[in-house]
């Protein structure tokens, strides 16, 4: 397996040097702005609508292949990343901007990377022009001309592709309309804070007694990880890179009152998101902002390979559980994230009417 | 052929129950058999603490009118001295439990210097019985109570006075949440050999680990009213207080708690055990 997946590497390397060089971007008489990517689930600064004309985003996304801890029993992954965060950093701009991506795959790399945008159109998305070695970089120009959340990925070739996904290498754009989001009847939606949500499967091998392998190279890995990955059955599936990555301390912060856009992307398989006493507001659950959201949903879908958007507007103070509402996945495999809500309760909403004590004779009888 | 048909059953039926109750003989008589010719298990290595008073956080729910408020600490007053196994129950100690049909197998490398985890209240109401009956000793696992009083200074008090009278749900949550975020940094998920985390100041080592203890002690409810002072417990003994780092509150039969509450809360690392004997 590792001399064809070295082959099919040196055969598409080929194709890049053929494809020409990649166009300077000085044609377009376009303002410039170089935007600096925050891991996730935080969402670096944007403007929700703008009243500016289109411009060139500049984002630089490095490959990264490193050893990361996946749970609290400290399970090591041979993972591969984008701007070294399991999911990669999401990418925002508005209808109309051209993204100009550099990517880079740093000498300490031991595989050639390159990057597949679902909103961009053609050579796979990007992945046909950006496939570079260690050692190397390549700049992409692509223009948003559609609106929504949309996924990007590693897609290498052959084994490869699927792989780079299950090790990590995904991330999210969201394209948003110039002029913001906007519910059914084309009335303004805004929010007060962003988080983005790449919700990862991870398909580590057992050793004969049944605990976790650890691997010194990607390489070692492979093979032991591509047969554990055919069963199709993940050994975990987390937000955030890790069992536990955004709960506790690393809660994610809301305040009662407060519109959070939640976006989520799945680079492989379905997810079904749920807010534990809580709704999505407003779901765009393809998560493309030219159809109307879908509103007061109390799970939505996320197909896998795709993106999805909500808002919701937190009512009560707490915590709140971001599950797969595949209970199995949220609790057993690790698929849960907190949002930690500061605020009042609102006893309207909900009250214990009676505390908890034994139960009364008459009324079981009734 | 209906008649040759009943008639070769009848004779099965005797057969059969012929079997059962030679299985049956050799069921009764097996456990007395091998108390005579099975060796007896070794006398595990036992610390004798002396009686002594000291004040105990009350475990289980309170409610006083309705609110919930902080356990009483409870003035214990003079503790009989008590016999406890100086080490928790290791993975080779239960392997010879189940060894000898007393246990149910768990996944353990039978390591004499590592604490047995993944065993449920059950499991290790299940040793305790085997013990006994090898040793002739009677040993059973402790009360919350009594651990408490062994742990000594590795004894965590749980209240958490702050929320106290507290009914607001979202303040109490995040209370506890808070807590339970500030617990989880640093610990070691995986169980450590026996003696990793030191002696308390009786000589037991390893309290309040990584590896939580089951008690018989099970979880109640007190429901107090002010105005008559009078109180009701509610009693679930399906659930059982399990202590160590921080106390918790786990299903008899559940072997891995991996969650708290519903998607909140820290759950134990590693469930296990010590038991003391009843002189």
């Amino acid at each position: 397996m590792t001399i064809s997946w070295k082959m099919i590497a040196a055969t598409t390397l080929v194709t890049v040097v053929f494809s020409g060089p990649v166009a300077a971007a000085d044609d377009l008489n376009l303002p410039r702005q170089k935007i600096d990517l925050v891991a996730p689930p935080y969402v670096h600064a944007h403007e929700q609508a703008t009243s500016e004309g289109p411009k060139i985003l500049e984002f630089r996304l490095v490959a990264e292949e490193k050893q990361m801890v996946i749970d609290e029993e400290g399970t090591k992954l041979r993972a591969m990343t984008f701007n070294g965060s399991i999911p990669g950093p999401i990418l925002v701009v508005h209808e109309g901007d051209y993204v100009e991506v550099t990517l880079v795959n740093p000498a300490t790399n031991t595989m050639p990377h390159n990057i597949d945008f679902h909103s961009a159109s053609g050579a796979s998305g990007g992945g046909d022009l950006t496939l570079i070695g260690p050692g190397e970089q390549v700049m992409l120009r692509w223009k948003a001309t559609r609106t929504g959340v949309f996924v990007y990925h590693c897609i290498p070739g052959g084994p490869m592709v699927p792989w780079h996904i299950a090790s990590g290498m995904s991330g999210a754009v969201m394209v948003l309309p110039r002029d913001g989001l906007k519910d059914g009847t084309g009335k303004r939606l805004t929010y007060d804070r962003a988080y983005y949500l790449g919700e990862q499967d991870f398909y580590v091998p057992r050793d004969a007694k049944g605990k976790f392998k650890s691997y010194t190279t990607h390489v070692d890995a492979f093979a032991d990880t591509m047969e554990v990955m055919h069963k199709l059955i993940p050994t975990h599936v987390v937000f955030n890179g890790a069992v536990g990555a955004l709960t506790g301390k690393n809660a994610m912060l809301a305040k009662v009152g407060e519109t959070v856009l939640i976006v989520h992307s799945q680079a492989d398989r379905d997810s079904r998101p749920h807010i534990v006493g809580g709704h999505g507001d407003y779901v765009w659950e393809t998560g493309k902002f030219s159809n109307p959201p879908q509103t007061d949903l109390e799970t939505w879908f996320i197909r896998g390979g795709s993106a999805g958007a909500a808002l919701y507007k937190f009512l009560q103070p707490g915590i709140f559980a971001y599950v797969n509402h595949n209970m199995i996945e949220a609790f057993e495999l690790g698929a849960t994230a907190h949002f930690r809500v500061e605020g009042k309760w609102n006893d309207d909403l909900m009250t214990q009417v009676r505390a908890p004590g034994p139960a009364r004779k008459t009324e079981l009888q009734q | 052929m209906l008649s040759r048909g009943v008639r070769l059953l009848t004779i099965w039926l005797r057969f059969a129950a012929a079997a059962v109750v030679a299985a049956l003989a050799i069921a009764v008589l097996a456990p007395a058999l091998s108390l005579w010719s099975a060796p007896t298990a070794p006398i595990p290595d036992l610390i004798t603490l002396r009686p002594g008073s000291f004040a105990y956080r009350a475990a289980g729910e309170y409610l006083r009118d309705a609110r919930p408020v902080t356990a009483p600490l409870l003035a214990a007053g003079q503790t009989p001295g008590l016999s406890v196994m100086r080490q928790q129950v290791t993975e080779a100690d239960y392997q010879r439990c189940v060894d000898a049909g007393g246990c149910a197998p768990v996944d353990g490398d039978a390591s004499p210097d590592r604490p047995m985890v993944k065993v449920s209240f059950r499991d290790a109401e299940a040793y305790a019985a085997w013990l006994s009956r090898s040793t002739g000793l009677r040993f059973r696992l402790p009360s919350d109570r009594e651990w408490a009083y062994a742990a000594g200074s590795r004894f965590s008090d749980d209240a958490v006075p702050e929320i106290s009278e507290v009914t607001d749900p979202g303040r109490r949550a995040l209370v506890l949440y808070d807590k339970g975020a500030d617990r989880a940094d640093g610990s070691v998920k995986a169980a450590q050999p026996i003696g990793s985390f030191g002696a308390n100041e009786h000589g037991l080592v390893d309290l309040a680990g990584n590896v939580w203890e089951w008690t018989t002690t099970c979880f109640e409810r007190h429901s107090l009213t002010s105005a008559t002072e009078a109180e009701t417990v509610t009693a679930n003994c399906g659930v059982r207080v399990v202590e160590g780092r921080h106390r918790a509150y786990i299903p008899d039969f559940i072997r891995e708690p991996r969650a708290g509450g519903c998607s909140v809360g820290r759950p134990p690392s590693n469930l296990g055990f010590r038991l003391v004997r009843d002189d």
